[in-house]
């Protein structure tokens, strides 16, 4: 009996199949005549399609269809709706708008045919002059990317605000300091290890569609293929088995999927589809992508006044980023970041571009990664004009914990924090004075090392459906928690792990509510069949919302058993209070009712007070009252070699406080995720492309990610602020690193360069643009070299 | 072609095409899915399973070159129903999330111990350099080696197994994994 | 996943016997050795071979061995086996160097020597520090055998001077003088091909430089060699403000093109860079083999 709780370091329940080799990911699932599908796809960026001659292809003895868009057309499905309301082409019917498009989908009896037989399909294209680079893609006389769009006559998406443009003016003009600094958030990918891929499948007499696929967000799936298909929605299954990763890669419905589905629907036979690492790297979604302008505005002294930016934002050729609908740029505009400021503004233009759509992918926190890079580069700037220590500028301005619950100039509130807290245990353990001593030594003997800090805050758990929603569907998730006679538990959570560990962390959840063991508590996700409805994991909102959820559930049948433990005992249920996990009557410890008690009498013939209705289960939908906010504090040190521009990442202190953590080994494997991602986009990570528009990123030869070498050990340390809205106190942690760490990294940088003159140095810190700041000769990070 | 490849222990004959890529053997042939792909050029480690006692990315060898080799894969890391040290190790320290590296950063580990029985972290760090992980940092892969090497230093001192390994995470012993 | 086109194979029994299938298949074959550069271009469709001849049962070009003040390395040796040879390791620290920062250890595990030497990427590491040990090429073929100067071994991008009915089988190094050697490559993370790198060797007589080798590669040096530089070396003191000069003569004679790795000043600057860096190294070494009473490279 877990008396104390059952919130704790465990190892997770799912490593017992995982570290056997028995996993089932989506490509080990093999169905009894089951073919595989292959995409062509474009190898231009921007083409007319002239012709498509599959006649080769079909004659291919192995091949058992070609699918091409026209086919799509005359069902309806050559477009799909995106999360943005926009459409994506399927299959091109009229042009292709990226390199890697997809054009056909050949289906063939074993995928060594299918890959063969996209050979024999022959396309003719009209090649059209690309747009590349998003700060021309607003030109006049730039070419149209969307002429599918009526009356489209350029390239611009949205134009969108957030912030109080006078009143940031105002404080910007008067001001004792404005500094300013382009910057780019290069485009990158997600990657997960485990590309996308699915297996769809029809039973030939309900007319069922049953798909198992790498989601991250299978009751949004269900819907979408329901609106999208024509199907009715109870005669789709959709099954997310385990996923080797996701990280926001999983959460959109991708052309080949559907494909897929309607080969199965064509064939009658089921169909696999999973692409290869160049598919998913030039063709699903990406993310980030932002050109910044930002400018920070300071009293002599260093207190920080304000901030504004202007932002260009390529969306690639379909407008597909994942986002609550009402807000184009994400949650960008919470780039007030960390600090108590008077005003704020912020003006994001999106724009078409020929190039693979998404944006917001990758463990952004729907593009807080963005804004907290953006104010975190900001505020190093501003420490440098004047003459200040970053950490002490940080401090002067952070906000202090009192002024919590606190409104942001762009209208956040923040739930809860101490930042400067965070901000001292980081100091400490990094060691802050004596590496601030170290440095200056080294900089006598001419060695370049570099001290970089940054400070995040993100919202998280999305969110509020009164004002938070994805095509139309409100973000609340629910829970359906059973407890069988003899206590043991199984729970249906409408989130799905894709490694986060849900079904530890989720059995804790329960466990801790009812006083029963993790161990007792089975966690169902995954499936649309056996689960409730919810919006799926990312935007680190598994716990914030579907956590909550199960608590909510677990109180639920607590209450319930507090009846039942009331006839138990011929006492009052007011009499009871709930204590060391079981109810017991109040002044009597011996008297006392476990769950596991409970559950046998609830389903017995135990006589109930009228109305109860027996059993103990329970569901809730749970709908957030507001996003949690968890912070940080985080500390890079790097070694730079001018002379050839490689940078060492030698150590990285992270200070996290995500409220209470159910599981702190789960939470702090998440960290040393999301650090790691840090070090992989500050350091090398970026989809560039060439003038012609092809995809340079298009495989792990180029794309490159970190690997244990370039890994430092993490250094973590936590601070616990409870969220004071959620049940049970936790805020969301998945992508807080991720988040948080780039800007550190190159703060450390930059100031290693410092006594180079280096102000500001673009992602990826790669040798050849390392060297090229120490120049005075940056290049651009998106596009190729020159 | 015809072939015959030992994979764990057990001797398979199998036709197949030249071209067949090892990795395809084992899943698709075997249907020992374990060992998983991550990317076609060789960078990802996904796939490293043992050719004849020597970790290889199994997507750039063909099946015809493994013809009367050896081969291990993940499945046939434990012996006799025991798990081996190292894959207690990784779910001791937390060494996986999505589990999709895993086989392949547990073959790379097993072979470094039984080289290198007491790895330094940067050792470690070398050894599973051709691997990704997007998952866990390294950080704990690293520990979970780590662990493994000092369990069977344990082992081989005599001492008891239980109560005196380094476990960072209390004293939940793995009673999921046995 | 990528997956090669249709393919025949053969095993080759011994040398003869690939040489023979060589001869029958004709300009459509192709040697199979650990196939770490060849499958992932049969991936990609980039090369699509009508028939693959296994050469991996030939132990016999496995060697690595020290005879005759030669080191001969036969061409199936594995990456892994140069690393970790005593021998290389005693006179060739610019091959322990290059190995070390060569793909990743289970590439290095089952690629090969010879097979990297034949695929003749323009970036590839191992040209280089052949070129800087003016190593030579063993080739065998129906009419016998061939060597060639590794300086000579390349005849472009992607393309050698092996014959389609060619086997490269060895790779011999001279054990000369007092020397010591070196390499570095700057590439933008472990594993990845280098943006620059270099190679160095060097023979002193006191302090005075009798010869050098300067090999380069990803910058688009001649030959994968700094010969103008190495011209220049000769009859020198080794001292800095020379091996500095040096730098500065390999990187005017490099033609380096712009490419995501990096653009084509900052890999110019790299071969002046990284030249130096090796020379001092391998002059720093050969003072330490001279002190050991030993000579290596």
């Amino acid at each position: 009996m877990i008396a104390a709780g059952a919130y704790g370091p465990r190892p997770r329940k799912e490593d017992a199949r995982l570290i056997r080799g028995l996993g089932t990911f989506v490509d080990d699932i093999t169905r009894p005549g089951m073919l595989h599908g292959a995409i062509l796809r474009s190898p231009l960026a921007h083409a007319r399609i002239v012709s498509i001659d599959a006649t080769a292809a079909r004659a291919h003895p192995r091949v058992e269809a070609v699918i091409t868009g026209q086919d799509l057309a005359e069902r309806g499905l050559a477009w799909m709706p995106t999360l943005s309301a926009d459409v994506q082409s399927v299959l091109a019917t009229d042009k292709v708008r990226f390199q890697g498009q997809e054009v056909a989908f050949v289906v063939a009896q074993d995928r060594y045919a299918a890959r063969d037989a996209l050979e024999l399909v022959v396309v003719e294209y009209e090649p059209l002059p690309p747009v590349i680079d998003a700060r021309t893609a607003l030109d006049s006389g730039a070419p149209v990317v969307r002429d599918d769009l009526t009356g489209k006559q350029d390239n611009r998406i949205f134009d969108w605000t957030a912030g109080d443009k006078g009143a940031t003016d105002a404080v910007f003009s008067s001001a004792d300091v404005v500094v300013g600094c382009d910057m780019v958030y290069p485009r990158s990918h997600p990657a997960p290890l485990e590309t996308c891929g699915i297996v769809a499948e029809t039973d030939p007499v309900s007319g069922k569609l049953t798909v198992w696929s790498t989601t991250q967000a299978p009751h949004a799936h269900r819907t979408l293929y329901a609106i999208v298909t024509g199907l009715a929605e109870h005669k789709i299954r959709v099954v997310s088995p385990d996923i080797g990763g996701g990280f926001g890669n999983k959460v959109p419905i991708y052309p080949g999927y559907l494909c897929a589905v309607v080969a199965a629907m064509i064939t009658g036979r089921p169909v696999k589809w999973v692409e290869d690492r160049s598919e998913n790297l030039m063709s699903t979604a990406f993310a980030r992508d932002y050109h910044m302008h930002g400018e920070i505005a300071a009293s002599a002294d260093g207190k920080i006044l304000a901030v504004r930016a202007r932002v260009l934002a390529d969306h690639g050729a379909f407008n597909a980023t994942a986002q609550p609908s009402r807000f184009p740029a994400g949650f960008f505009h919470i780039f007030t970041g960390s600090y108590d400021l008077q005003a704020a503004f912020c003006e994001v233009t999106g724009v078409y571009t020929n190039k693979a759509p998404g944006g917001v992918a990758y463990s952004c926190s729907f593009r807080i990664t963005e804004a907290v890079y953006l104010v975190e580069r900001l505020v190093d700037v501003l420490a440098r004009e004047l003459g200040m220590d970053p950490a002490d500028l940080r401090m002067r301005n952070l906000l202090r914990p009192e002024q919590f619950p606190y409104t942001c100039p762009t209208g956040w509130q923040y739930d809860s924090g101490d930042y400067p807290r965070a901000l001292s245990l980081a100091m400490e353990i990094a060691g802050y004075d004596e590496l601030r001593r170290e440095q200056a030594q080294r900089r006598a003997r001419g060695e370049y090392m570099g001290i970089g800090l940054s400070f995040f805050t993100e919202g998280v758990g999305a969110g509020p459906s009164g004002h938070m929603d994805i095509l139309g569907l409100g973000m609340a998730d629910g829970a359906d928690l059973r407890i069988h006679p003899t206590g043991k538990a199984v729970l249906g959570i409408s989130v799905q792990t894709q490694g986060q560990g849900h079904e530890t962390t989720f059995a804790q959840i329960v466990a801790h509510e009812l006083g029963l063991s993790p161990d007792d508590i089975e966690v169902v996700h995954g499936d649309t069949d056996r689960t409730p409805f919810g919006l799926g994991t990312y935007g680190s909102r598994s716990t914030p919302v579907s956590g909550a959820a199960a608590a909510v559930a677990a109180r639920k049948v607590r209450e319930r058993a507090r009846i039942v433990a009331a006839a138990m005992l011929e006492v009052s249920a007011d009499d009871l209070e709930w204590a060391e996990g079981k109810w017991r009557v109040r002044g009597d410890p011996e008297q006392a009712r476990g769950i596991a008690e409970i559950a046998m009498a609830a389903h017995s013939s135990l006589e109930l007070p009228a109305g109860v209705e027996g059993h103990l289960d329970a569901s809730a939908v749970y709908n957030p009252p507001n996003l949690t906010f968890p912070f940080g504090a985080y500390i890079c040190v790097t070694d730079v070699d001018s002379g050839t521009g490689e940078v060492r990442v030698r150590r990285f202190i992270a200070v996290d406080d995500c409220g209470v953590r159910i599981n702190p080994m789960i939470v702090e494997g998440q960290l040393h995720r999301g650090l790691a991602d840090g070090v992989g986009m500050a350091l090398m990570q970026a989809i560039v492309f060439d003038e012609a528009g092809n995809c340079l990123g298009g495989s792990f030869m180029d794309y490159l990610l970190p690997t244990a070498v370039e890994c430092p050990s993490f250094e973590l340390g936590s601070t616990v602020t409870p969220s004071p809205h959620h049940p049970i106190g936790a805020k969301g942690v998945g992508e807080s690193a991720t988040v948080g760490s780039p800007a550190a990294v190159v703060n450390s940088v930059v100031d290693a360069l410092a006594p180079l003159g280096v102000r500001h140095a673009d992602m990826p810190l790669t040798p050849a643009s390392v060297w090229r700041a120490i120049q005075g000769n940056p290049m651009r990070s998106d596009l190729t070299p020159s | 072609m015809r072939i015959t490849v030992t994979v764990n222990g057990s001797e398979h004959h199998r036709e197949v095409e030249p071209r067949l890529l090892l990795i395809h053997f084992l899943r698709d042939e075997l249907r020992l899915t374990g060992s998983h792909w991550g990317c076609d050029t060789s960078n990802c480690g996904a796939c490293v399973v043992w050719l004849d006692e020597t970790p290889v990315k199994s997507c750039t060898v063909l099946a015809a070159m493994a013809d009367g080799r050896q081969v291990v894969t993940v499945e046939g890391l434990a012996r006799g129903g025991e798990l081996d040290p190292v894959q207690r190790g990784f779910a001791q320290c937390h060494g996986l999330q999505c589990g999709f590296c895993t086989p392949g950063m547990m073959m790379t580990a097993r072979w470094l111990l039984n080289r290198n029985p007491d790895p330094t972290p940067v050792e470690i760090r070398e050894a599973i350099s051709g691997q990704i992980c997007r998952c866990t940092g390294y950080e704990n892969i690293v520990r979970a080696v780590r662990w493994a090497s000092e369990y069977e230093a344990q082992a081989r001192s005599g001492g008891g197994l239980q109560g005196v390994l380094p476990n960072q995470h209390g004293d939940d012993d793995a009673e999921v994994i046995t | 996943m990528q997956v090669p086109a249709h393919v025949e194979y053969e095993k080759a029994a011994s040398l003869e016997d690939a040489l023979s299938l060589l001869a029958r298949y004709g300009p459509g074959a192709k040697i199979l050795a650990g196939g770490h550069s060849l499958i992932p271009m049969m991936k990609l469709r980039l090369v699509q071979p009508e028939v693959l001849i296994d050469i991996n049962g030939l132990t016999d070009l496995c060697h690595i061995t020290v005879t005759d003040a030669q080191l001969r390395i036969g061409a199936l040796a594995r990456h892994v086996h140069l690393l970790e040879s005593p021998a290389v390791g005693r006179y060739f620290a610019i091959l322990r160097d290059a190995e070390q920062v060569i793909a990743d250890p289970i590439v290095r595990n089952w690629g090969t020597i010879g097979g990297s030497l034949c695929q003749a990427d323009p970036s590839e590491d191992l040209s280089a520090a052949f070129a800087a040990l003016k190593g030579t090429m063993v080739t065998s073929g129906i009419e016998g055998i061939r060597t060639v100067s590794a300086r000579e071994f390349h005849t472009g991008p992607y393309e050698t001077v092996v014959g389609p009915a060619e086997v490269l089988t060895e790779i011999r190094v001279p054990l000369a003088g007092i020397s010591g050697s070196a390499y570095l490559k700057v590439a933008r993370r472990v594993g990845d091909w280098p943006v620059g790198a270099a190679g160095a060797a060097v023979w002193l007589d006191g302090d005075t430089i009798v010869d050098a080798g300067i090999g380069l590669t990803a910058v688009g040096a001649r030959h994968f060699a700094a010969a103008e530089a190495e011209d220049y070396l000769r009859g020198r003191p080794a001292v800095d403000d020379v091996l500095a000069r040096a730098g500065e003569i390999a990187a005017e004679n490099c033609r380096p093109v712009s490419d995501q790795r990096g653009p084509a000043d900052y890999k110019r600057h790299l071969a002046r860079e990284l030249t130096t860096r090796v020379l001092r190294t391998a002059v720093r070494r050969a003072r330490e083999n001279a002190a050991a009473d030993g000579y290596a490279a």
